[in-house]
């Protein structure tokens, strides 16, 4: 269960990790720094576990990986939205950080609410309303994608011994 | 059921004859790019899957543009292990300061990037390359690390968006104004997870200078990538631009849209209605005819970058700059995209004019763009700028403002202080 920072629509790479700081893709050092051009009191109010829910298009921007990094690192367990920019949808979970699509979820929660999530199944239960939501479930090769936990293993395993 | 040309191409590069939108695919990379930012953690997540040569030496290219030349220790770092592993690993295209070019810039004028080719980068303009009837598109660092070490990548083939092109665009309009113009029509995720493919009789009144710069901002419309239908500008440019150290694989070629190609919707452009335009703060999406600017004074002018770095892109702020003087207490910067630009540059007389009208004129990087350095803003602080995003703390401080808009624009801005209309000048 975690605590939702909730966002607008169009949260760019920018402001989830500014370029000046992409001189390092330390995931701690990055983490110092997530959603600081947004939400200056982010990172001190992130706990392990938290959740970020936004608008649509969330991650949209340069490719960097270093956007679901910072996140990862500051802590946050998942991310809500009704849709993601590309690049920052396939980063994440090449990395290992499961994100859910949701228009419902993502209008219902609100900033503070307590969210469980349970990725197998897609399915969000708003712990302080009451609600629940069905997120997107993952195309097969995306699931495939997450049991390996992230591409460096899936390419791993496909390699010839 | 008939294929896009982006489906085309990725059924020809996963071994398949047809594929549909939305069905996942492994498909062959013809190239695999990174730069400084992108290409250390690469090479980290490469090591980690236990590989020990990247499957083609000719075919991963990395170039250091983003924090090049070098701004502080880090950059150097960074910098370095990607010079040590481009050596390591014998790479034929790892391009040095001083030979090196903005990636987008660099890749079709060094021709490593050609019709049909299926190429992923570690940088999100990668797109750029379809101006070429490629397939391009950006990742990540860790689909960067998986391509380096299989020559492989994992798509979902995306459904399209056809742009039908008419008419002659008008003296003072470029590929940039019209690619503004699209993106104000259909908005930052008009094209998510989709391809644009550009047709139509107007093509041939677009350059390819044009193109590039039109194909590069498809992921500002949240596009997998922009693509154009390849006709007699891109074969000759091609042919001008041939690479000993690039041989295409069969399957490069020009590949039309079937008749019956499933499209999610056209639309149409006509380009002589389009005006000169500006994206304002603080998305690429809110534009306005230059008729509807009003008065905006400003900082800074920024011209170049991998959207407008070309020659095309110098000509135009040449035109407009020559026996003129930027505006006092104005900050204009002019990048050139690749060292090749730079010189024509110096040999068209480009460089006296820009230096004589008091404009700073640089070596290539990406630094101004992304706020990194040579052209940082503080509060307040406004530009006109022809590189792409214009989001929140893009250029530097957070309550600074950029205004995106094409060389002529930005030039005329210089000379004004306040962004102007070329026709004006």
């Amino acid at each position: 269960m975690g605590k939702v920072f909730k966002y607008g629509s169009n949260v760019d790479t920018d402001v989830i990790i500014p370029a000046r700081y992409l001189v390092t893709s330390d995931p701690a050092e990055l983490a110092k720094h997530c959603m600081e051009d947004i939400d200056q009191d982010f990172t001190s109010r992130v706990k392990p576990g938290d959740i970020i829910v936004a608008g649509r298009n969330f991650g949209c921007g340069s490719s960097r990986e270093h956007a679901p990094v910072a996140i990862k690192g500051a802590g946050v367990a998942c991310v809500i939205a009704p849709s993601y920019g590309r690049i920052f949808y396939r980063n994440s979970f090449n990395m290992g950080m499961p994100i859910l699509e949701s228009g419902e979820a993502a209008e219902k929660i609100s900033d503070g609410d307590e969210v469980e999530v349970e990725f197998a199944t897609g399915l969000i239960r708003n712990v302080t309303t009451g609600e629940s939501y069905q997120a997107e479930p993952f195309p097969p090769f995306i699931s495939r994608l997450i049991e390996s936990g992230g591409l460096v293993n899936y390419v791993k395993e496909g390699l010839p011994e | 059921m008939g294929m896009t040309m982006t489906q085309k191409i990725l059924a020809a590069h996963a071994g398949l004859k047809e594929v549909r939108a939305g069905q996942f695919i492994e498909a062959d990379l013809d190239i695999v790019l990174a730069n400084d930012v992108t290409g250390p953690p690469a090479i980290k997540e490469f090591a980690k899957m236990g590989v020990k040569k990247v499957f083609d030496a000719d075919k991963v290219v990395l170039v250091p543009d983003h924090f090049t030349p070098n701004k502080d220790v880090n950059a150097a770092e960074n910098c370095k292990e990607m010079r040590d592993f481009a050596v390591a690993q014998g790479l034929t295209n790892y391009f040095e300061v001083g030979q090196m070019g903005i990636e987008h810039a660099l890749l079709p004028e060094k021709g490593l990037v050609t019709a049909g080719d299926a190429i992923i980068g570690a940088d999100s303009h990668t797109c750029t390359y379809g101006a070429l009837g490629a397939f391009a598109t950006g990742t990540g660092s860790t689909d960067m690390a998986a391509g380096m070490a299989t020559g492989k990548a994992w798509f979902k083939v995306p459904s399209a968006i056809r742009f039908e092109l008419s008419g002659r665009p008008s003296k003072w309009v470029s590929g940039k104004d019209v690619i503004l113009h699209i993106i104000g029509l259909i908005g930052v995720d008009g094209a998510l997870y989709q391809s644009m493919e550009f047709t139509g009789p107007g093509l041939k009144h677009l350059s390819m200078d044009d193109r590039l710069t039109m194909a590069n901002m498809a992921v500002e419309a949240g596009a997998k990538n922009g693509i154009f239908l390849v006709d007699e500008i891109t074969k000759a440019y091609i042919k001008a631009h041939k690479n000993k150290n690039r041989t295409p694989a069969k399957r490069a070629r020009a590949y039309a849209p079937d008749k019956d190609a499933v499209y999610e919707r056209t639309v149409s452009i006509h380009l002589p209605d389009i005006r000169p335009t500006v994206a304002f703060p603080h998305l690429p999406e809110n534009t306005k005819s230059i008729d509807e600017v009003g008065e905006i004074k400003i900082d800074q002018v920024v011209i170049g970058s991998c959207t407008n770095g070309r020659l095309a892109d110098m000509k135009a702020a040449a035109q407009i700059l020559k026996g003129r003087n930027v505006a006092k207490n104005v900050r204009c910067l002019i990048f050139p995209g690749t060292q090749q630009v730079y010189l024509d540059c110096v040999r068209e007389g480009y460089a006296e004019i820009f230096v004589k009208a008091g404009a700073a004129f640089s070596t290539p990087t990406c630094g101004p763009c992304i706020g990194g350095h040579m052209g940082v803003m503080t509060a307040g602080e406004r530009a006109v700028s022809t590189t792409n995003r214009n989001f929140v703390g893009r250029m530097g401080h957070v309550d600074s403002e950029v205004y995106l808009a094409s060389p002529a624009v930005a030039a005329a801005s210089a000379i004004k202080g306040c962004i102007a209309n070329p026709e004006e000048i």
